[in-house]
């Protein structure tokens, strides 16, 4: 591979990046690659390992872990103490590199390669909060290939996103790790399973911190890949295989708009025909990107947002996906790979702020699709009797709240949701696995109940996710909910500022929303932990433990132990504490400088790549009611599980499969309803059975037709015509014409010498009288010629 | 002065032999037929050769009677010829040259 | 050393074969062990001799032709023996030489009924030859020559060996080719007959492609050159295939034997559309700036219409034949741009399609092997019964549909970049739609080879196959077969700057002329923002 000179990129005001700092954020590039090498040697050798590959894994993301924490540390140096060195043009200085990492092939090996040096100024000060130190990114980056005069670099670039993402993804992927020693002990492709939980880390990692779109929709499709691969687990049992199929294929039907995204926005960002994300951005931020391109770029980005992050109506993957082993759901569909679409968002800012026009308006494409999906999603989540299904679908509500954040302009409240999201629903759904790995299914009207006498501590555990989840004061959740929620701008009631708009629908969807969090989590809490326990009358195994062979009988179920019982610990505590990050800046109860850490280190506010946005100031009224809601919602439903279902199935003796149906039976309407929530709005018949369906069956069999009959026929009978020609020819012209003339010949010398034999009669006299008349005739002319 | 007379003899003579080649069956009649016409033709030749008073039509004459004599003794012999091979001699019987 | 390879190395690399194969026709039939030997020797020979010329080649200036080889031949009309190589044929030279002995490799335990290995082996070293002349030559005779010389030894390879249908396949096959070629002929005399020489604006009567490249159809008439390019259009479109004369692949596909499915996938192909790029498109470029929307157009049908025809397929290998028509729609695509940067894709999509679908045909033909059917209906976990196989299928399928890090993605994605920006000249609101069909043709791309791979691959085995002892894992003659194929699907796919930088400066060179057109078909790098004005 080539090194080349990295072209200076003069843009008007400065640009906020520079390529000289701390050693850690330099060679950021060392964390993705760390678990790709991992994937790499499990894969080869794994087998042979005496754990299987696991403590290759384990000890690579461990790694990448500590690597990420030092960064995050250097950043947090670097943000507050980075003194950009003077107003010099940019020096340009080669650095010959000789390593050129052939020899890992896979995706982080282009994007890791050390490059020269190259410093720029920017003197920008910051807007906001803290005035003194400007927000300057740090990027690293080397040229991988050259066509038609384009270059495509491949590099990092490391700002306070990037490394809060670093190093959430490798917390959260070396606990499940650790996890999955225990919950997937003994299956039937242990080290495979280990070596794309690496092959995903390492490709998250590389994603987020890329430093061009290019790089960003490679990582982008090799999570795909690797979600399609772990999902399809147990790939021996057809649904398994269907559900990573439809993941994968939902996710391609969104790439469609990521390509058309992407490329659009390579050729309008300012003449320069880059992939650079600093670069885009900046010229948006500077106004030189026409508004059309801009556009186009954020409606086509939308819709890979809408497939990748489970946004309405592409999000028909998400729920199927939880075919796949509980760890992957925790990681990938929960944590990570379904942040990708947020993420993006959130790197590339100024797109979707100029290109919907988020500041100051009251409606646009991304708030109002984040907004559907967060209530939509809540509402299906009624109506699940997997547990995993529920947690699915919280998910996709959850990421609707991120997405309206960032379409309401709160960057920060969406970035902080999506950190403290990662934590407390990875705790929920490993708290769902090990619930399930004590009673071998998922299905929590048939085989759960009653749970918190065998398992307490993973109730604790669960419970204190959930309160996070539905956004209890103080847990993590409330602070970043409550933030979006202020972020909406449309609270002006009692103090507390708009943010960049007035955008009350959101706002009022967002409440119901959490209301609807914490009533269907009160839901799945009763029907998992209380009451009577239904489990114990399965004999054979199903759903996706299927093959899991573990050592103690079906007798009552026991608590899980302390590799998947640590995991829940560490996450619960995040759960609780992470909302202390970013206390808003109006808690009085707090000193200053506690305030808003969150947003200050992550915020690339004032920025040269980041538009200017508004923050909404905190209220105190709209918290109290929101939390009003959300207390409102669970108590709702206590009262209706607790109270009354409990009620009844103790009066009838009945277990809880066995109740008669409550509001569906009575009313109509609601039955309708929950008919249509139960059938997912229908969306998968439509997905699956009609657009699917159509294209693979009839479309695709009327394609063949066509092909068959109509263009193939057109070459039969060109080729059936021509023989037909072919003959006509011979028989007409070549044998009846051309020929005939030759034979004719023959013919009419035969006719004539038939004709003229009659002459010879045999008969003398019949001689003779031919000589007399010919005699005459010759006396005759002689006569006439003498007489003339 | 008598040349005319001799002449139309002659034709006469030469008109009933050509009758009698062309049309009668028998062949002895054919063959006296074809003596008729050689006779026609002495008359005529003798006439001129007196009239011209050349020795000539006559000599001339004398040759034709010769070839008669000879041309009739082989006619006769075929007949003869015929009549054994046939029982017949009925010239329209005698087409088996025919082509 | 370099002398000789100046003089004489292409003239060495292409005959190479043909020596092999002739020495082969002096062995009796019966001593196959001999005739592997020769043939798989004459192959690697040609590869080594491969090598030394990648060695060799000036890297620096991969835009001129390089080795060339310039003798007389045919004085009386003005054709001459002229082979060259530049930056252009050298990925595609390269792939043919490498591919070959990989088929060799396999064919060694692998010679399809009814047997005779001494013809099937024969008939491949001259396939060789003709595409190898095909990829230097540089005269349109000579051309021509090498282009149809391939057809015969593939006709008889589908029609003796082949499959139940083999007869129909093989006669479709080549007589829809040849009457292409017909008109492509048509199109080189005409070239001959009419180019001119702009300096003096005398007739050049000459085949000699340098000459016409430079020259670059001027003082043709427009209508001429639009019916030249046309002629050539379909000659190199039924080659490639084009949509709507596409329909002889599947069958010819199906009923070949692996070996020559392989070959016809991996090479054969190419030849259609390195005719484009080498022939049509430098030599006439007003015409091809007129044509270029159509071929666009059929580009991005073949792209959907060769998937949506994939989905119908219930045989295994022509479900693969018609995932070929939609590469090699992409391929189409990025040369309808006219642009150095499309073009640059299209090379690159040419070797990874060449690599990928070259190595799915194999693996469709050891699946044959073992299952004694292509029917997906009948396969299925082949992961349990033959694991590596099953590994190696759900790699090449990623690879098929485009994933990043693996070669199919430089085919793909930089044919979708071009199309948005093509060349001046062509309208640029057609190719932005050509760009979002073809962005949906990924998704369909995704979608069948998915299935494939589930329907084969995963799941249980079939109640038919479950205790076959037939059904054994990857042999040791085929990891050596498909390991290096496999390798540069990685390599390539990782660093694909190795071959761009050969193509850049040739693509380059080549679309040179354009720019002396009023409307020139300028690369990407100039093209400024004129759709969206700022």
């Amino acid at each position: 591979m080539t090194l080349s000179v990295l072209a200076a990129e003069a843009v008007s005001g400065g640009s906020s990046v520079v390529h000289d700092a701390n050693w850690f954020l330099e060679n950021a590039w060392l964390i993705p690659l760390l678990p790709a090498v991992s994937f790499l040697l499990i894969l080869f050798f794994g087998k042979r390992m005496p754990k299987q590959g696991a403590e290759i894994g384990i000890a690579a993301v461990g790694l990448s872990l500590i690597l990420a924490v030092l960064t995050g540390f250097a950043w947090l140096d670097h943000r507050d103490n980075f003194e950009v060195p003077g107003t010099e043009e940019h020096a340009l200085v080669v650095e010959a590199d000789g390593s050129a990492g052939s020899d890992e092939l896979t995706l982080t090996a282009a994007a890791e390669e050390e490059s020269d040096e190259h410093a720029e100024t920017d003197e920008h000060a910051d807007e906001g909060h803290e005035a003194s130190h400007p927000y300057v990114a740090v990027q690293n980056s080397t040229q991988w290939l050259q066509s038609g005069g384009i270059e495509f670099n491949a590099g990092i670039l490391v700002d306070g996103l990037s490394v809060m993402m670093l190093f959430m993804v490798s917390l959260v992927s070396l606990l499940v790790h650790i996890y999955s020693t225990d919950y997937v002990g003994g299956d039937r492709r242990y080290t495979h399973f280990f070596a794309f939980l690496s092959l995903f880390t390492a490709s998250m990692l590389f994603f987020v911190v890329s430093d061009n779109i290019l790089q960003m929709i490679v990582g982008w499709e090799l999570v795909g890949v690797c979600s399609f691969v772990l999902i399809g687990h147990w790939w021996e049992e057809k649904p398994n295989s269907d559900a990573a199929l439809k993941a994968f294929l939902t996710n391609r039907v969104g790439d469609i708009g990521l390509l058309v995204g992407m490329i659009t926005l390579f050729f309008a960002a300012g003449g320069g025909l880059t992939f650079d994300t600093i670069t885009i951005n900046s010229e948006i931020v500077a106004g030189n990107v026409s508004h059309t391109a801009l556009v186009v770029a954020a409606a086509s980005l939308m819709a890979a947002v809408m497939s990748k992050s489970g946004q309405f109506i592409l999000h028909t993957w998400l729920p199927d996906a939880m075919a796949g082993p509980t760890p992957v759901s925790a990681l990938i569909h929960a944590a990570t790979m379904v942040v990708a679409g947020i993420f993006m968002v959130a790197r590339l800012y100024p797109v979707f702020f100029e290109g919907m026009q988020i500041g100051g308006s009251s409606i646009n494409l991304l708030a109002t699709v984040g907004a559907i999906t967060l209530v939509f999603g809540g509402l299906l989540a009624f109506v699940q009797d997997d547990i995993k299904k529920v947690l699915a679908y919280s998910t996709v509500s959850q990421l609707g709240y991120m997405a309206m954040a960032l379409g309401v302009g709160a960057w920060t409240a969406a970035v902080f949701h999506l950190f403290t999201h990662a934590f407390f629903k990875a705790n929920l759904f490993l708290g769902s696995g090990s619930v399930a790995h004590a009673v071998h299914s998922f299905d929590m009207k048939k085989d759960m109940g009653g749970m918190r006498k065998f398992m307490p501590k993973t109730y604790v555990t669960f419970i204190i996710g959930s309160l996070a989840l539905a956004g209890i004061f103080p847990l993590a959740g409330f602070w970043s909910k409550d933030e979006i929620l202020v972020g909406t701008g449309g609270w002006g009631l009692f103090g507390g500022t708009g943010g960049n708009g007035a955008y009350t629908f959101h706002l009022t969807m967002g409440m119901i929303g959490a209301g609807l969090t914490a009533a269907y989590m009160t839901r799945a809490i009763y029907l998992t932990f209380h009451g009577e326990y239904r489990g114990g009358h399965h004999d054979e195994a199903h759903g996706e433990d299927a093959d899991h062979d573990d050592a103690h009988a079906h007798g009552d179920p026991h608590e899980s132990g302390p590799r998947i019982l640590v995991p829940l610990y560490i996450l619960s505590g995040f759960a609780i504490l992470a909302g202390l990050l970013n206390l808003p800046s109006g808690f009085q109860l707090v000193p200053d400088s506690w305030q808003e850490r969150f947003g200050h280190f992550i915020e690339p506010a004032g920025a040269s790549y980041f538009p200017v946005i508004g923050h909404g100031g905190p209220s105190w009224s709209l918290a109290i009611v929101s939390s009003a809601i959300a207390v409102g919602g669970g108590l709702f439903a206590f009262y209706y599980y607790f109270v009354r279902v409990d009620r009844m199935s103790k009066q009838l003796g009945e277990s809880l499969t066995g109740l008669p149906d409550g509001l569906t039976s009575r009313n109509s309407l609601a039955r309708v309803g929950h008919k249509v929530l139960v059938e997912k709005y229908y969306l998968d018949h439509l997905y699956t059975g009609v657009i699917a369906g159509f294209t693979k069956g009839p479309l695709a069999r009327a394609a063949y037709w066509v092909n068959q009959n109509v263009i193939d026929r057109a070459v039969d009978t060109a080729g059936t015509t021509s023989v037909r020609a072919g003959r006509v020819i011979y028989d007409r012209i070549d044998q009846g014409a051309i020929d005939g003339l030759i034979d004719g010949t023959g013919k009419a010398s035969d006719a004539s010498g038939q004709g003229l034999r009659h002459i010879n009669s045999g008969k003398v006299q019949n001689y003779a009288a031919i000589l007399f008349a010919g005699a005459a005739l010759l006396a005759g002319a002689f006569i006439i010629i003498l007489a003339l | 002065m008598l040349l005319n007379q001799f002449l139309v003899l002659a034709a006469i003579l030469f008109c009933i032999g050509v009758y009698g080649v062309l049309v009668r069956k028998n062949a002895m009649l054919v063959l006296m037929s074809v003596e008729l016409i050689l006779n026609a033709v002495n008359i005529n030749l003798v006439a001129f050769g007196a009239l011209n008073d050349d020795v000539g039509g006559s000599v001339f004459a004398l040759f034709t009677i010769a070839v008669a004599a000879a041309e009739v003794g082989i006619g006769l012999a075929i007949v003869l010829l015929m009549y054994r091979n046939r029982r017949s001699i009925d010239l329209s019987e005698a087409d088996m040259l025919k082509g | 050393m370099t002398d000789f390879l100046n003089d004489w190395g292409l003239t060495a690399i292409t005959f190479v074969p043909l020596a092999g194969a002739l020495v082969m026709m002096l062995i009796p039939r019966d001593n196959e062990g001999a005739h592997k030997q020769i043939s798989l020797g004459a192959s690697l020979l040609a590869l080594a001799l491969g090598v030394v010329l990648l060695f060799d080649f000036d890297y620096g200036s991969a835009g001129s032709l390089q080795f060339v080889t310039d003798e007389k031949w045919i004085e009386v009309i003005n054709s001459r023996y002229i082979l060259g190589l530049d930056g252009m044929s050298l990925p595609l030279m390269a792939l043919t030489v490498l591919v070959m002995p990989l088929v060799f490799i396999y064919s060694w335990n692998h010679i399809p009924e009814p047997g005779n290995g001494k013809a099937f082996l024969i008939l491949m070293l001259i396939l060789e030859t003709g595409m190898i002349g095909t990829f230097v030559a540089q005269d349109l005779i000579l051309f021509f020559v090498f282009f149809e010389v391939v057809l015969l030894p593939m006709f008889f390879m589908i029609a003796v060996w082949g499959g139940p249908n083999r007869r129909y396949a093989s006669l479709k096959f080549f007589l829809f080719t040849l009457f292409g070629s017909a008109l492509m002929l048509l199109g080189f005399l005409a070239l001959f007959f009419l180019s001119k020489d702009p300096a003096t604006g005398e007739l050049l009567r000459t085949f000699d492609m340098r000459a016409l490249t430079d020259v670059a159809g001027a003082g043709i008439v427009r209508s001429s050159q639009l019916l030249i390019f046309g002629g050539m259009f379909l000659g190199f479109g039924i080659k490639v295939p084009l949509f709507p004369f596409h329909t002889w692949l599947p069958d010819a596909h199906t009923e070949a034997p692996t070996q020559g499915s392989v070959i016809l996938a991996a090479i054969l192909l190419k030849l259609g559309t390195y005719g484009f790029i080498r022939i049509a498109i430098p030599m006439l470029p007003e015409a091809a700036e007129a044509w270029a929307p159509w071929i666009g157009l059929l580009a991005v049908i073949g792209i959907i219409y060769g998937a949506l025809g994939c989905l119908a397929q219930t045989d295994m290998k022509r479900l693969i034949a018609f995932s070929s028509v939609a590469h090699m729609g992409f391929v189409m695509l990025g040369i309808a741009t006219l642009t150095d940067f499309g073009i640059n894709a299209a090379i690159f999509g040419m070797v990874a399609h060449g690599l990928i679908t070259g190595m799915l045909f194999f693996v469709a033909g050891s699946v044959k092997e073992r299952y004694h059917t292509l029917d997906i209906g009948r396969l299925g976990g082949m992961l349990i019964q033959a694991p590596r196989l099953g590994w190696i299928l759900g790699f090449i399928t990623m690879a098929s549909l485009g994933l990043p890090g693996l070669a199919g993605f430089w085919g793909e994605f930089p044919a979708i970049l071009a199309a948005y920006q093509p060349a001046n000249g062509i309208p640029v609101e057609t190719f932005r739609t050509y760009m979002v069909i073809a962005a949906v043709g990924t998704v369909l791309a995704a979608g069948y080879l998915l299935w494939l791979l589930q329907r084969t691959a995963m799941g249980e085995p079939s109640e038919e196959f479950a205790d076959d002892p037939n059904i054994t894992d990857v042999s040791r003659i085929e990891w050596i077969a498909w390991t290096p194929m496999l390798a540069l699907i990685l390599v390539f796919g990782v660093a694909p700057g190795l071959i761009f930088e050969i193509t850049d400066p040739a693509v380059v060179e080549s679309l040179n002329n354009c720019l002396q057109l009023p409307a020139g078909c300028e690369g990407v790098a100039e093209a400024t923002q004129a759709a969206f004005g700022g």
